[in-house]
Formats: C-alpha cells, structure tokens, sequence
C-alpha cells in the first residue's frame, strides 16, 4: 500500500463523513463547522495532486471568508434547532433527489471517461503549481477569465444595492 | 507493505521535528515576555513602575502569571456547548502558532556536515499560506464566543469576524503590489532578493502602511480591539472564560502579534538579512546565528511598536473602524496596486 493511496483513504473518508454530518447535525452551527472540516479535506486532495495553488485558495475564499460569512449570519440570527421547521415540500424533495442524481451521473461517467488507475501520486505533475496555472489562465483561457470576474462584479454591485438603505 | 517508511530521511525527520519544538517554544516564550513588555511599558508611559517584584527587574513575573492562571478555578458555564467551549481556545492558540512554520527564522547552519535551513517548509505559496491561516484564526473567538451562551460573548465575536473580514481585503490587495515586484511567493526568495538588492519597504511605502494597520486589525490590539471592548462588552468574546482556556485567548493575541511583526519583517524590513553587513564574508554558521538575531531584533522594535500604539491611541467607534477598512484602506490599497503597476510597465521591471 503506498503512502498516498493511505493519504488518499484517509482524506475520502474525513471528507465523505464530515459531508454526511453536515446533513445530519440537527443545530446550523454545528453543520457549518462540519462543512469546514470538508473544506480542509478537499484541500487536502488538491494537494495530494500537487496543487498547491488550488489548496491554499480553496481554504482562503472558502473556509476562511465564505464560511465565516455563513456562521456570521448563523450566529446572528440565532437559529436554533427548534425554531426550524423541516421542509415538508415534497415536489422540492424530489427535485433535489433528481438534481443530485443528475450531478453524481455527471461525475462518475467523468471519473470512467479518465481511465486512470493511479490517480494521484506524491510529487508528481505540475498543473497546479501558481506558476503554470497563471500562464495558462492568461495565455488560453484569458477572455474566460475576464468574462467571469465582470461576472463577480456585477453580483457585488447587485449586493450593494440590495443592501443600500432607502434614502428619501 | 509499509516498506516505504523504511524510505524517509531519518535524519531530515529529526531535523524537522527538533526545529518545530524549538520554533513553537520560542514564540511561547516570547508572547510570556511580551506580556511583561507590555505591562513595563505602559507603567513608563503613564509615568508608574509596573511589575518589579518577582525576581530582579520583575522578570519572573510572566511565569508567576502562569502559575497563577493554571491555579484559577475553571469555571464551564452550564449551558454552553461543552466541547465547542474547549475547542476555541484551542483553535485560536493552534492558527497563531501554524503560520510559524513558513516564516524563515535565519539562514542555513552547518550542523554534523549537514546544511540545516532555519524555516520548517520552504513551500511555493508561502505568503498565501501566512494569509490563509491568517484567514482561519478567527474561528477560535467566533467559536468560543457562541460557545459561551452568552450576549456579550457573541456580541465580541460577531465585532471579530465583520472586523477581521473587512481588513482581510485591504491586506490582501497591499500584499498584491508586493507580489508584483517580488515575482514570487516563496518567503525565502523574498528575503534572499532583499539580501541582494534593497529592502521592499523602499518600493512599498504605501503597502508598508496598508499591511501595517491590518495587521493591528487582524490581531485584535488596540485601536482595534472593539471585539472584546470592556467598557461596553465587559470581556468581550472571553466573558464566560477563566483560568487556562481565558490564558490560551491572551497568549494566542501575542503569538499573533509576534507572528505578524515576524511576517512584516519578512515581507518589508529584509527579514534576516543583516544591515550593512556581506553575510558571504562570514563563515555559514556564524552567519546563521547573526541572521537570526537581527531578525529577532527587528521583531522586537514591532513589538514594541505594538505596545506603544496600544497606550498612545484610543479605541476607534465601531462605524469609524467600518469607515476606515471599507472606505480608506481599500480603495488606498488599490491605487497602490495600480500605482505599483504602472510603474512597472513604465519602467520595464
């Protein structure tokens, strides 16, 4: 058994456990540092691909600010458990079976479409090294990129004015 | 089927696990005397003595402080969540001391024929590291707080994640500018290239000062300690805490502040390199004792800065430390940005 399919074990079943406790924790609070703990498995894969890049960002934007974010309104709400009542729809129930059903589709016949039967090795590949990435991001994908971020720049201007007091 | 343990570097191992242990030990040891800086050096400033009892010049007294929290009474508040209660301190104290492991501490030693760098892990995204770790240690006071079932407390926490969230943005973009000169995000490249040429601070005044007041933000110290404000949120988010796990929340703010002023010193001041000095001239080891003694004095002058800020200026109104984050300090930082940017596309850096 090498050290990364050990690695690899171990960080699937941090992340698919950590996953399943968000949805079963019957208190927001507790769900939301389940989901962190997610975050930081998941990072862990990247850099088990040697992604370092994708690892450090996907802790800053995701455990770091957005999570923090969503405990901020969590806290400030002070949503408890009883005061929660179940979503008793169930058209919106099998809706989100069938949506997630569609996106595991999605991502297994992916996983087959790749072949691989070694996917991940220590030190090896450099796809997620900050240098490469940033080349290929600016070289190849540049109007992507761009059309994205006007994208992100809209939604902020949304928020703003959304949020902005009614001035009269 | 575990022959690959066989593999590892015995050697580096050891290397690696001794100069952690030292690493964490010195901050311990340097947040304790901070305490003490802190307490002399307000006594001078407000024209009193302070702590001279304990020992000669009252150098004892951090420890006797110590003692005196580890004998507290530890009191867990009924109806808080237990386990979340114990994990903040814990959180808060963990996230000051990770962002230890980037910084370089020194040039190499020469220990047994073998060539020692003093940073635990050279990694490619050293500054990113420092800012994501910088990102989480906010979860310990967000956690405590809420843990604690009290008004107050969450009232401190809330006040620390809007706080930390807003000036996380400014020192993320005054860090861009300095990205872009350096070209790299690996902290030891940076000081090496600040070995060779001038410190950054000359290019990155304005950034200087931007990373500057976050850093005070960041680390909850005055004039931006509103999330544990005593005179409206009595302790802020450590109301409900006592004994160690309150000691753990006041140690971990100067872990933090010494970190910080180690990462400033990387980042601007030259980190280890000594002023005026060709450290080729001097034999490695030699060399390497001497860089990690101008660090630390660097790092000291910061820390004492910290202090001195703390009982010069006065807390700031929680809407003018908004004002100020949001609508000084961001768009300042981008004009640096664009600032840094164009003199590099004029100049043809």
């Amino acid at each position: 058994m090498q050290i990364t399919t050990l690695l690899f074990l171990l960080l699937s079943i941090m992340a698919v456990g950590a996953a399943l406790m968000v949805l079963f924790s019957k208190n927001p609070v507790h769900s939301i540092l389940w989901l962190i703990v997610v975050f930081f498995a998941i990072s862990g894969h990247y850099l088990l691909l040697n992604a370092q890049f994708l690892a450090v960002v996907n802790i800053i934007v995701y455990a770091g600010a957005i999570m923090v974010l969503f405990l901020f309104v969590v806290m400030m709400m002070n949503l408890n458990q009883e005061d929660i009542e179940p979503v008793k729809n169930y058209r919106l129930q099998i809706l989100g079976v069938l949506s997630g059903g569609v996106m595991l589709l999605i991502i297994v016949l992916a996983v087959m479409r790749l072949q691989e039967t070694q996917p991940v090795q220590l030190k090896v590949g450099d796809a997620g090294l900050i240098t490469n990435l940033g080349k290929t991001l600016f070289n190849n994908y540049v109007l992507p990129f761009e059309i994205s971020s006007v994208l992100f720049l809209s939604a902020i201007m949304g928020a703003v004015i959304i949020g902005r007091r009614e001035e009269d | 089927m575990f022959h690959y343990l066989l593999n590892i570097d015995a050697f580096l191992l050891i290397e690696k696990l001794v100069l952690i242990a030292i690493i964490v030990g010195l901050c311990m040891v340097v947040a304790m005397y901070t305490t003490f800086a802190e307490r002399r050096v307000a006594a001078f400033i407000q024209d009193r003595l302070g702590p001279n009892r304990a020992g000669p010049f009252g150098i004892l007294q951090p420890l006797a402080d110590g003692v005196k929290l580890f004998f507290k009474e530890e009191i867990i508040p009924n109806f808080s969540s237990h386990f979340l209660f114990i994990l903040g301190p814990g959180l808060a104290m963990t996230f000051a001391l990770l962002a230890s492991a980037v910084i370089p501490w020194g040039s190499n030693l020469e220990i047994f024929g073998r060539t020692v760098p003093l940073q635990i892990a050279d990694v490619n995204i050293g500054i990113l590291y420092v800012f994501g770790v910088v990102s989480m240690g906010v979860y310990g006071i967000m956690i405590g707080s809420w843990a604690s079932n009290n008004k107050y407390s969450l009232m401190g926490g809330l006040r620390a994640a809007s706080q930390i969230i807003s000036y996380e943005l400014a020192l993320g973009i005054s860090l861009i500018a300095l990205l872009m000169i350096t070209g790299t995000l690996r902290l030891n490249e940076i000081v090496l290239q600040q070995q060779a040429g001038y410190w950054n601070i000359v290019y990155q005044p304005l950034g200087f000062f931007i990373y500057l007041i976050c850093a005070f933000a960041e680390c909850n110290r005055t004039p931006f300690d509103l999330p544990e404000a005593e005179n409206e949120l009595i302790g802020g988010y450590h109301t409900e805490y006592s004994s160690m796990k309150l000691g753990f929340y006041l140690f971990a703010e100067y872990v933090n502040m010494f970190i910080s002023s180690a990462v400033m010193v990387t980042l601007f001041f030259g980190g280890y390199d000594i002023p005026f000095v060709d450290e080729s001239t001097l034999s490695t080891n030699v060399a390497g004792i001497l860089s990690v003694l101008a660090f630390m004095i660097k790092i000291s002058l910061f820390l004492f800065f910290f202090i001195w800020v703390r009982w010069t200026v006065p807390r700031f109104r929680y809407d003018q430390l908004m004002r100020l984050g949001w609508k000084t300090l961001i768009p300042l930082a981008l004009f640096n940005m664009l600032a840094t940017g164009a003199w590099m596309l004029f100049t043809n850096k």
